[in-house]
Formats: structure tokens, C-alpha cells, sequence
């Protein structure tokens, strides 16, 4: 948006208006019929069980999903029209779900941020202020050079948001954005966007949240249920009009009866026994480091049999290190841990059957069905095969997973994930739960039901349960709760005598007061807030958007992309190394490997004769450099027995009465059998021994002074030509370099645009204002100038340590080179948007790179040789014109003049490429 | 080792693939259309070579000789002068250029010697060389008749009689189409494995199976079995289908002990994918590794150029590779219907390497593992 930007919503109209909407993935109604007004300058919630179609409804309003059926229209504007899209686009930010699939996880913190900030248009000192601000107010300023996939789950989301504030939205969505961050850090969360609203009065939210008490604060709620809308209105409405004392009982009470039934509050039986209990987890001094940081600092616990133990502390305090740590996936630096008595050991398969672990992030098998995964897992577990079907149908129905049993997971929202996970944890029925956050995500009516069962694990099987969390209604069911900060354990007893001890009001109150009294600098935590606050960021200046504006082609938003292509380049040297190194490995190889002149062929006789002259015919081959004798033959048997060992691959049969028909002048025959497995070779040698042939017959025309054969009167003289000695180098490495210019850039970029769809930050291309255009050349640039130093490496490696002179214009070379692997990059592109998983793209670009420039290019034969299919791909592709450019450059000396033909296919093939990647590209998800 | 573990996350990796059919797609055309493309493209021995002649004689005897030259062996010869003989060449049109001398035919007849010149243009080295020959005999031939007529006496006849065994009109595509079936069963499995491996590293189903009573052998032995078999039957129908159905190409010997051979050298392959899986921090990692591993497999094998053209060392190296080998049986066993007790050593060799291979990656996956979650 520029300048002259459409004017500002009037206060009081609707920001978000939806009519009619329905949205089905395959035979799943996602959203039915769904109608909703959002007030603008509201901050709104939407509240709803898993999977009822937030998150659906979210990505449709932010224009990152096709519609299908229904309007949708986003400050003034329907979303349906592409033309709207992009010129709202730039006012709306838009933060997924899940923990920072949007982000780059080699980029750094402040890189990450940087890279949003520049698509947006910002200026360099603007762009480091608006980083610095957001950075100091959400605290991540201490990490700004932390790598994004170092972060922990709660920095990533902090992380999202910066990203998604960075360019002063008019309508901010955030879909869950505070799912698995530490309480403290949801608080600062919060009262950073309550600042950034105070200044951008204008501005409405929308999100999507899991916490009841945090939607209570909301100016406005959307209650939505099985793709329908329950209910609207400020709290206070829901709260009046189900006659609820609480949200969540608001929220409970509105949900249809069937859904209600199901439902009852969570019942702690007191723990018995607790002095007796055997000891299932024990730990001391555990310690981590990484390098210099030491992630876990002497951690020391004892965690007894049947208790139910929380792990609570902010986010990246050491948390999930130290889980890592008790199941053996992570060795510890220093200290001890046992399970069930028995020290920490990976080896042991035993204490892994009595282990049930879940990781933070989700971990299962995208590719299986959700029963398959279970089944999968239940065998893996050696259940006995009869008992699997009952247990996996009991855990289904135990986690509400029914309905979605042969659904995949990736089609499920966060929070059946979650279920998922925790089914899969527990279908072995271990005696010991390791769950790290495994309710983050998870609705309220689900989480206690989750609960409840391991409430009656705990108190009825003696199952001992290790869980992290960040909900504070949960840490108060656990028996006792260790808070931990910085890597170091702050304090470990039951609730209620933290919260007395502190003499807080409530856990969340007494969790806080001991973080912020364990802070190393406690200003840092204030500083969170305080300096973005003082400072009074320009976020909330009018008019501040983007320089470009959106829609037409902006050089800067394709040169963000480009930047940030090169910076995952960058960080990953090995990969930079490989791909120049590769280059002049290869070539290197097959420089050397491949020579079309053979010797030392080996070949045997069959004398039939045995005399002088059959001899002498012998000696004639044998004492070339093409051949080598071996024992003689002594008859068919032999000769095929031998041949198909693959131990000679010429047999020469000399007739009976050879020397004596010779010298009567009777018509002789020699016969030679050539081993045709190979065709190429077997012609070669064909050729070799006609060549001999011609030569004894005149040597012994010459010795017996007849007079010699007629041909011998004529003297072909065969010249060469541009390789007068015939070598091989000469020949074959301006064939090479084409290869390679192929198949090294072109799988390099393959990558680049299906790795992103498969990790998740090809959302960005959905929701930014970047172009389809603007996006792809982005990402090729980075790969273009890689290529070029390849061709300059393999250029410098031909003429200097091959000795191949380059007799031609260098400069037209370089020109060719230069459209070459314009065209190579732009084949790996076309193949990265059209693939759907980074493996297909692998194979697929090795497929079509290898096989056409190998054998369809002119390399072995030239293309006007060539027949069917193979002859048209020639003729198509690419590496047969730069084969043309690169011969003619190198050998035949030519320049632009001659060569100026072959440039037309070239120069048309890389914006066809380009053209095509951008039609096969969407910018909004199916 | 449970066998049970190993057959069910087999089974999972099946059904992984299952579920990118763009990838089932690509494994379809990699056995079918490239295998028939490769082999049908490959010109029969010399197959339209471009040639030019600069006739300076214009006599019977040169024209002769230029109607010698015609498909399919040749292109029709383009007549040329002189002056147009090195442009051409320098474009590209012709890869042999012949210029027969002026009074060419009257110098023989009198016994005289003469000359003609050929061009060739030896940046094409393959045809270069074939054809340089062939031409030599055909113009030998064309003088030698032309003469006899005239003079009786011309020299005597020594006939040479040149039979190819196992593939008597030196057919590219019998041989084009083999090769490439063994490129790309090398080239699906490496990059079926060691991609499989790299994926779950990236989205941290590892780090789950290693809190699972799963060991790192049995999880690298199920990505071995079931890749191997994915390509072993893609390998099977394309022999069958392509190769003798659609190609007509007679096979002399016995498939099935083939397929053997083929599992055997998938065992060495599949290994070798893992391990560059393991080796590789990311999929492009992993793909630019797969390409510098893969194309010296390919064209150092004996499957491209004969092994007998290489520089001894590339040759002993390359004794280490499972390609040279499987190369070696499949040429035996396919072309000149070898037997067991011919192919034995190679059979021994391809388990050998296999061995090594597995041990390797798996040591190697033992190593890592810890360390990719």
C-alpha cells in the first residue's frame, strides 16, 4: 500500500464480514454455512473445541485459502478476488498456527524478522529500528543471533508475532498464538499487543486462543462449534446468557447436549500410600551443556511411584532437555538418572516398553492414517496382535479420536494432533508417562477428559506420570510441581504450599513472584516491556506501509527473498561447498573416466591352419596396442565358453588351407566374432579390425611384389579436425561442463520451493504481499550466481589443469553459460512448485536431468543422429544448444557470430520457465 | 532382532510412499517411458550420421562413391563446395566432411595414386571414430569394384567376415535399454533410502523410534527390505514389460537368476543411501551428495564406456562400487546367457560390498542417531 492509501474503516464497521461460508477438505465439512460480522478495532476470540474450524476460518479470512463456497470480505473487500487480496494484503498479518512453521529455522532470530521486514518495503535504519523495538519488547533481544529452530516452542511464537507485527497491520490474525509459551511470557505477550492497540486505535485482532481466562479479557467472543457459530458477543453476554460463572462453563454449557454429555468436572482422589512408594524417576545432578551454555544445571528429583509430577518454568528453561535426558535420547553431561532403579541407559529395550514419552512437537508419521499410526505403534510395542484392535479401538474412544481414524494427521487441527500423540504414548500401557506439554493446543473440554485419565492411570494402576505444562489449572492437579528457570530447579513441593509460601493469591500469582525473583537481571524481564514502551515505536504511525506497492513487481520484495535464499545458503557451508566442489569433483571424474578409444582388448585365435601366414595374421593384431593375445582357441565350444565369460571380446577364425588357397589366389575367408553385448565397444573393435586387416593384406602385397589391392592406390587422408590428435580431453570436457551446469544447479534449486511446502513457511508466500514472480526469481538469483562460479570454477579447471585451450570468444561462452543455467535453475524451479514432497523433487530432477543431457544432448551422438521421442527432447532441451556453444567456443574457435542461433533457445527457455513455475505455483492453499 | 519390527515399519514405509503419488508417477516413467525413450532414441550402430562431399571430380567413379553413402547408416550426403565445407562444420551440420580431387578417377586408371580427404569432426568422438572406418571401407569397396572391372588384375581378395556375437546387428537399444534400467534401480534406491531417513530426521519421527524398543538395526534393516523391493518389482515389470515387450529385445539368459542379482546389488545400494542419509545434515544436502556419488557410479561402471578404457587406478577403484559389478552380471547374464557358474564372482563380489556397505551405514546410523533428533 502506498501513500495514497484507501482510507482507514470507519470505527464501528465491520472489519471481517463472512456470509455463507462452507469449506470442505474432501468429504469433511470443515465450515457449514458459517455467517459472522467482526466489529472493527475490536480485539475478538474465537473459542471452540479442536477441529471445529478456527483455524480454517482464520487462514480463509487472511486470504491464504481458496475459498469455495460464501463470501468473505476483509476490510472492504472480498477475499474471493485476487485483486483485493493483494492490495489488503500488506494490512493484514497473519500468524499460523503451530510453533513458528512460518519461520526459517537456520536463519537467526533477527534475521528472520529482517527478512519480513524487507518483503514489507521497509527502509534499512526503519527496518532496524521497528526489529530492535519489537525484539526489546517481546525479550528476545538477548537471542537476536540465536538460529529460529533453536528457539524454544514459546520463543517461536514470540518470534511469529514479531514477524507478523513487523508491518503495522490493520487486522491482526493470531491463531493461537500463545499455545505452549510459559505464563509469564503470555502475560508480556499480551500487554505488548494491549500496547501496540493503544497506539493503533484502528486496529482489530482476531485470535484464536485455548485459555479461557485470556479469551474472558477479549472486547468480543465467537463461539464456534463443529464448523458452525454457537454463539456471539462480549463475555459478559456469553456469561449472562448461559448463566455461567466462568467462561469455560459458558463455553461447556453452549455445546450440544450429545457433546455436553460426556462432560464432567475433573476428581482428584487423594494419593495413598506415599511414603511407601517405591522411587520410578530419580535424578541428581543432572547437568547439559551445550558448548558454553548449559541448557540443565544440577537438576536433582525424586519422583515416586503412582505420583503425578509437574514440570513448570518458562519457556527454553531446560524443560524438555531434561526429559530428553530421562528417556535416554539426549546423554547427559554430568550427573545420574534412573528409571525404576535402573541407571538411564539408550540400549535398553525393557525400560522402553515401560516408557511412554511425547514430544513437543508433533512426531508421528504425517504419511500413516491416524489408525495406522496407532497399529503401527501398538506392534512396535509388542502388544499381542488379538489385543491390538480392542486397544487401539479403546484408545480412539478414550481420545475422541473416532471420527478421524482414517483421516492423516496433517489434515487434523493442533489439538486432535495433540490427542493423537498422547493416544500413541499410552497404547503400550506404560507404567511411566513422560509427556512433554502434551495438552498445549488442546480445548478445554478435551484436556480435562485427558485428565481424568491420567488421574485414574495415577491413582488406579500406580502409573507414574512426568508432565510439563503451562496451564496453571493443571499444575494444581499435580501431587507436587517443580518450577524450573534457567536450567536450574527453583523450587519443587506440592501447589498449595508454593502458592502459601509465597503468600500469592493464586499458583500463576506464586509462579511469577518466583521467576521474577530468580532473575538473573531482573531488569531484563521488566525491560521486556518497558523500552518499547518508552521509546514509543512507530508502530501506529499512519501511513507507514510499504514503500512498494503491492501487486505490480517489486525488485525489493524479490531481493528480500533472494537475501534470505542466500542467507540458509550461507549457513550451511557444507552445502556451498558441495555444490562448487561437486562441480569440479565430477568433472575431475569424468574428464579422466570417460575415453572412446580402447586397448588392450583381449582377444584369441582359432588356428585352423597353423601355418606361417596364419600366424603372421595373428602377430598382426597382437602386436598392436589395441590388442592383446590370449591363449589360443581350439574350437566353437571354446570360443563361445570364453566369450561368454566375458574373457575375450574378439575371436579371429583362421580357415584350413588359409596359407595355401592364399597362394594359389583362391578366395579366402577370416572369420572375426565380436562380442556384441556391448555395442559401442564392439564397434570400436569392429573398426580396429578392419583397419589390420587392410594393413597385413598390403604389407603382403608388398612382400610377395604382387601387385597391391586397388584400393591401396587411393590414400584417404583423414584429418581431424579442432582435435587433430584425437584425445579424449579435448572432446569430452566442453561436453562435460553443459552436464554439469544441468544437473548440479538444477538440483540445487529443486529444493528450494517444495522444502518450504513441506515445512510449513510456504505460508508466507499465501499471506505477504510477494508475488508468484517476485517470489520465484527471489530464489533463483542466490542459485544463478552459485552457478556461475561453477562455471567459472570448471571453465578455469578445463583450460588450466586439462589443458584445453579455449579457442573461441570467451565472451560468448560466458553469455551461453550464463542462459544455461538461467534455464537449468529455472528447470529445478518448475519441478520444486509442481513436486509435492522434497523426495519426488530429488528423484524427479535426477530423472529429468540426467537421462535427457546424458544421452538425448548430442554428447555420445549428435542429435541429428537421434531417433523418436529421444530425438525431439533433444532438439528441446536445453543442454543441446550450450553443448553447440561450449564445442564451438572451446574446439572449433568460434564467437557470437556463428554461434548467435544458438542463443535464440536458450535466451526463449528461461522466461518460459520462469512462466511456467509461476503458473504452477499457487498462492493460495486448495 | 525382532523380525516383527523389522516387517511392520517396513510396512510403514510402504505406506509412505504410497502416499506421494507424484513420487509412484516418477518411479512409473523412470521403469517404463525413460528406459523405452533411451532405447529407442540410441541410433543402430552408425545411424545417420551427417556427411558432406565436396565432388571436385564429378566423374562416374566419385559419383559412385557419393551414392555409397545413404540412410540408415548415413544421412542423405549434402554436395557442398569447397568453400562451404568448414562453415558447416563449424555449425555443427556435418560431422564428415569427404573431397574428392579433381581428374580423381582418370589418376587411378592410370595407375597413379591419388587422394581423397576426410574431415572429420572429432569433437563428436563417438562417431568420429565408427564412422571413419566405415567410411574407408565403403569408399575402399566403391574403388575397389570400380577398378576390378577395368583392371582385373587389381590384387587379391582376402574377405574378412565380421560376426557380432550375442547381438548380431550391434543393436544399441538391447543394450541402451539394460543400462539404464541398472541406472535408475541405483538411482531410485540411494535416493528412496537415504531420503526416507533424511525426512523423518526433518520432521522428528527419529527421535520417537529411538524412545521405542526398536533397535537402530531393525529400523535400518526395514528402509533396506522395503525399498529394495519397491525397485525390485519396478525392475521386474520393466524387463518384462518394456525390455522383452515392448523393446522386443530377445533376453539369452535367465531372468530370474537377474533379479537375484539385482537383489543383491539393492542391498549394497540401499545401504549406500542410508549412509549418505546419515552423513547428509538436510535434504539438499542429500541431494547434492546423491549426485556426486551417483554420477561416477553410472558412468565409470562399464555401462557407459567399456571398463577397458580406463585408466587402470579408475579401474580398480571402481572393483570397489557394486555398479561395476552388477554391470558385469547383468551383460552375462542378459547378452550371452551366462549361467551361475559363470556370474558366481560377481555374485560374490555384489554380497561382499553389500556386507561392507550395511555394516558401515549402520555403525554410521548408530553413531548419528543420537544426534538427529
Amino acid at each position: 500500500m502506498n501513500r495514497s492509501a484507501p482510507p482507514k474503516e470507519p470505527q464501528g464497521s465491520d472489519a471481517v464480514s463472512v456470509d455463507g461460508v462452507t469449506l470442505r477438505y474432501g468429504k469433511t465439512i470443515a465450515l457449514d454455512s458459517v455467517t459472522l460480522a467482526v466489529p472493527a478495532g475490536r480485539m475478538v476470540g474465537t473459542i471452540g473445541p479442536d477441529g471445529v474450524g478456527k483455524s480454517t476460518l482464520f487462514s480463509l479470512i487472511a486470504g491464504s485459502r481458496r475459498l469455495q463456497t460464501g463470501r468473505v470480505e476483509v476490510l472492504g473487500g472480498s477475499m474471493a478476488d485476487a485483486a483485493h487480496r493483494r492490495s489488503v494484503c500488506p494490512r493484514i498479518a497473519y500468524m499460523p498456527q503451530g510453533l513458528g512453521r512460518n519461520l526459517y529455522p537456520t536463519l537467526s532470530v533477527f534475521e528472520n524478522v529482517d527478512f519480513f521486514a524487507r518483503l514489507f518495503g521497509h527502509g534499512r535504519t526503519e527496518r532496524e529500528r521497528r526489529i530492535g523495538e519489537l525484539l526489546s519488547a517481546t525479550g528476545l533481544e538477548p537471542f537476536a543471533g540465536r538460529p529460529a529452530g533453536k528457539l524454544s516452542g514459546g520463543m517461536k511464537q514470540k518470534l511469529g508475532l514479531c514477524c507478523a507485527l513487523i508491518h503495522d497491520p490493520d487486522l491482526l490474525i493470531l491463531d493461537e498464538p500463545t499455545t505452549g509459551v510459559d505464563p509469564l511470557s503470555r502475560r508480556q505477550f499480551w500487554e505488548l499487543i494491549e500496547r501496540i492497540r493503544e497506539r493503533r486505535r484502528g486496529m482489530s485482532v482476531l485470535v484464536a486462543t485455548a485459555y479461557m481466562e485470556e479469551a474472558a479479557r477479549f472486547d468480543w467472543l465467537v463461539a464456534l462449534n463443529a464448523g458452525r457459530v454457537l454463539a456471539t458477543g462480549t463475555p459478559a453476554e456469553l456469561l449472562a446468557g448461559t448463566g455461567s460463572r466462568s467462561l469455560e462453563e459458558a463455553f461447556i454449557a453452549l455445546l450440544p447436549p450429545s457433546q455436553r454429555a460426556g462432560y464432567r468436572p475433573v476428581r482428584i482422589p487423594k494419593r495413598e500410600g506415599e511414603s511407601a512408594a517405591e522411587t520410578a524417576i530419580e535424578a541428581s545432578g543432572l547437568t547439559m551443556r551445550f558448548g558454553d551454555f548449559t541448557a540443565v544445571d544440577r537438576v536433582s528429583f525424586k519422583i515416586g511411584k503412582g505420583e503425578i509430577f509437574g514440570f513448570l518454568g518458562s519457556n527454553g528453561c531446560g524443560k524438555t532437555t531434561t526429559m530428553k535426558m530421562l528417556t535416554g535420547l539426549l546423554p547427559a553431561t554430568e550427573g545420574e538418572a534412573s528409571l525404576f532403579g535402573r541407571p538411564v541407559d539408550p540400549g535398553d529395550l525393557d525400560v522402553r516398553r515401560r516408557v511412554g514419552y511425547m514430544t513437543q512437537s508433533f512426531s508421528l508419521y504425517t504419511e500413516l492414517s491416524v489408525r495406522q499410526n496407532l497399529v503401527l505403534h501398538a506392534r512396535l510395542f509388542r502388544l499381542p496382535e488379538k489385543a491390538i484392535p480392542p486397544r487401539v479401538a479403546e484408545m480412539a474412544r478414550r481420545f475422541g479420536l473416532d471420527e478421524v481414524m482414517d483421516a492423516l494427521p496433517e489434515s487434523l487441527p493442533l489439538g486432535v494432533r495433540q490427542r493423537l500423540s498422547l493416544a500413541v504414548a499410552m497404547i503400550h500401557g506404560p507404567e511411566l508417562l513422560i509427556l512433554d506439554e502434551p495438552t498445549s493446543g488442546v480445548d478445554p473440554v478435551a484436556r480435562d477428559a485427558f485428565w481424568q485419565i491420567m488421574v485414574d492411570l495415577a491413582r488406579l494402576d500406580q502409573v507414574t506420570i512426568f508432565i510439563s505444562t503451562h496451564f496453571m489449572n493443571e499444575a494444581e492437579r499435580c501431587d507436587r510441581i517443580s518450577l524450573m528457570h534457567a536450567g536450574r530447579v527453583l523450587v519443587s513441593d506440592a501447589p498449595a504450599r508454593l502458592v502459601e509460601k509465597k503468600g500469592a493469591a493464586n499458583l500463576e500469582d506464586a509462579f511469577i513472584a518466583y521467576l521474577e525473583e530468580a532473575s538473573v537481571e531482573p531488569a531484563a524481564a521488566d525491560g521486556a516491556f518497558a523500552p518499547g514502551a518508552a521509546s514509543d515505536p512507530g508502530i501506529g504511525d499512519e501511513g507507514e506501509h510499504g514503500a512498494s506497492p503491492p501487486g505490480n513487481f517489486s525488485l525489493r520484495r524479490l531481493l528480500s527473498y533472494a537475501h534470505r535464499e542466500s542467507l540458509e545458503l550461507i549457513r550451511d557451508p557444507v552445502r556451498l561447498c558441495l555444490a562448487l566442489l561437486g562441480c569440479v569433483i565430477l568433472m575431475f571424474v569424468m574428464g579422466y573416466g570417460i575415453t572412446m578409444d580402447v586397448e588392450d582388448l583381449s582377444f584369441a585365435v582359432l588356428d585352423r591352419d597353423q601355418s606361417v601366414l596364419s600366424r603372421d595374421y595373428a602377430l598382426n593384431l597382437s602386436g598392436s596396442r589395441y590388442f592383446s593375445e590370449r591363449p589360443p582357441l581350439h574350437d566353437y565350444r571354446e570360443l563361445d565358453r570364453r566369450m561368454r565369460a566375458s574373457e575375450i571380446s574378439l575371436a579371429i577364425e583362421i580357415p584350413p588351407g588359409f596359407a595355401k588357397d592364399l597362394q594359389h589366389g583362391r578366395p579366402v575367408s577370416v572369420g572375426a566374432w565380436i562380442d556384441g553385448a556391448m555395442p559401442s565397444r564392439a564397434e570400436t573393435v569392429s573398426g580396429y579390425v578392419q583397419g589390420m586387416h587392410a594393413h597385413w593384406l598390403a604389407s603382403l602385397a608388398r612382400q610377395r611384389l604382387t601387385s597391391p589391392p586397388a584400393a591401396s592406390l587411393v590414400r584417404i587422408e583423414t584429418r581431424y579436425r579442432y582435435n587433430p590428435d584425437v584425445k579424449s580431453l579435448p572432446a569430452m570436457v566442453p561436453a562435460v561442463i553443459p552436464l554439469l551446469l544441468m544437473m548440479i544447479p538444477a538440483i540445487v534449486t529443486a529444493l528450494s520451493v517444495v522444502r518450504e511446502k513441506e515445512l510449513g513457511s510456504i505460508v508466507n508466500l499465501y499471506v505477504t504481499p510477494v508475488t508468484r514472480l517476485e517470489f520465484l526469481l527471489g530464489k533463483q538469483m542466490p542459485y544463478l550466481l552459485l552457478s556461475m562460479a561453477s562455471f567459472l570454477l570448471l571453465t578455469l579447471q578445463a583450460v588450466f589443469i586439462f589443458r584445453v585451450p579455449m579457442k573461441g570468444s570467451f565472451a560468448a561462452f560466458s553469455l551461453g553459460g550464463l542462459l544455461y543455467v538461467g534455464t537449468a535453475t529455472g528447470l529445478g524451479l518448475v519441478i520444486s512448485t509442481f513436486m509435492k514432497s522434497q523426495i519426488a523433487a530429488l528423484f524427479g530432477t535426477a530423472l529429468l536431468t540426467i537421462l535427457p543431457a546424458v544421452e538425448f544432448c548430442g554428447m555420445l551422438e549428435p542429435v541429428r543422429s537421434l531417433e523418436g521421442v529421444g530425438a525431439l527432447i533433444g532438439r528441446v532441451y536445453p543442454t543441446t544448444y550450450f553443448l553447440l556453444i561450449s564445442r564451438g567456443t572451446f574446439g572449433k574457435g568460434l564467437g557470437f557470430e556463428e554461434l548467435k542461433l544458438f542463443f535464440i533457445p536458450l535466451a526463449l527457455a528461461v522466461p518460459l520457465l520462469i512462466l511456467l513455475g509461476t503458473a504452477l505455483l499457487k498462492k493460495q492453499e486448495s | 532382532m525382532r523380525m516383527a519390527n523389522v516387517l511392520h515399519l517396513g510396512v510403514k514405509e510402504l505406506f509412505s510412499l504410497l502416499r506421494d503419488p507424484v513420487m509412484l508417477v516418477l518411479i512409473v516413467y523412470a521403469f517404463s517411458l525413460a528406459i523405452y525413450a533411451a532405447a529407442t532414441a540410441m541410433p543402430e550402430t552408425l545411424h545417420k550420421a551427417p556427411i558432406a562431399v565436396v565432388d571436385e571430380d564429378r566423374s562416374q567413379l566419385s559419383t559412385r562413391i557419393v551414392d555409397a553413402f545413404y540412410p540408415p547408416q548415413f544421412s542423405p550426403p549434402s554436395l557442398i563446395t569447397r568453400e562451404e565445407m568448414d562453415a558447416r562444420m563449424d555449425a555443427g551440420l556435418d560431422t564428415f566432411a569427404l573431397a574428392i580431387p579433381p581428374d580423381f578417377q582418370r589418376d587411378l586408371l592410370a595407375g597413379r595414386q591419388a587422394e581423397i580427404q576426410l574431415n572429420i569432426d572429432a569433437t563428436r568422438m563417438s562417431q568420429a571414430f565408427t564412422g571413419n572406418s566405415h567410411i574407408q571401407t565403403i569408399v575402399s569397396n566403391e574403388i575397389g569394384t570400380f577398378l576390378r572391372r577395368y583392371r582385373p588384375d587389381a590384387g587379391q581378395q582376402v574377405d574378412l567376415a565380421l560376426r557380432a556375437r550375442f547381438n548380431p546387428e550391434l543393436n544399441k537399444s538391447w543394450f541402451g535399454a539394460v543400462m539404464k534400467i541398472i541406472d535408475n534401480i541405483t538411482l531410485l534406491s540411494i535416493i528412496l533410502t537415504g531420503a526416507a531417513l533424511i525426512r523423518e530426521r526433518e520432521h522428528g519421527t527419529v527421535e520417537h523410534l529411538l524412545v521405542m524398543p526398536v533397535t537402530p538395526f531393525e529400523i535400518m534393516t526395514a528402509k533396506v527390505w522395503a525399498m529394495a523391493l519397491v525397485v525390485l518389482c519396478a525392475t521386474t515389470a520393466s524387463l518384462y514389460l518394456v525390455v522383452e515387450g515392448a523393446l522386443g529385445v530377445p533376453v539369452e539368459g535367465s531372468v530370474p537368476l537377474f533379479l537375484a542379482g539385482t537383489a543383491l546389488h539393492l542391498f549394497a545400494t540401499t545401504s549406500l543411501g542410508i549412509f549418505l542419509g546419515t552423513v547428509a545434515r538436510s535434504m539438499p544436502q542429500f541431494g547434492l551428495l546423491t549426485m556426486l556419488v551417483l554420477l561416477p557410479l553410472q558412468i565409470l561402471s562399464g555401462g557407459t564406456t567399456p571398463r577397458e578404457s580406463m585408466p587402470a587406478p579408475v579401474r580398480g577403484v571402481m572393483l570397489a562400487a557394486p555398479n561395476t559389478h552388477f554391470v558385469m552380471l547383468a551383460q552375462a547374464i542378459l547378452y550371452r546367457g551366462a549361467g551361475f557358474e559363470v556370474v558366481w564372482p560377481q555374485f560374490a563380489a555384489l554380497f561382499l560390498i553389500g556386507c561392507v556397505l550395511f555394516a558401515i551405514s549402520l555403525s554410521r546410523f548408530r553413531k548419528t542417531i543420537g544426534t538427529m533428533a
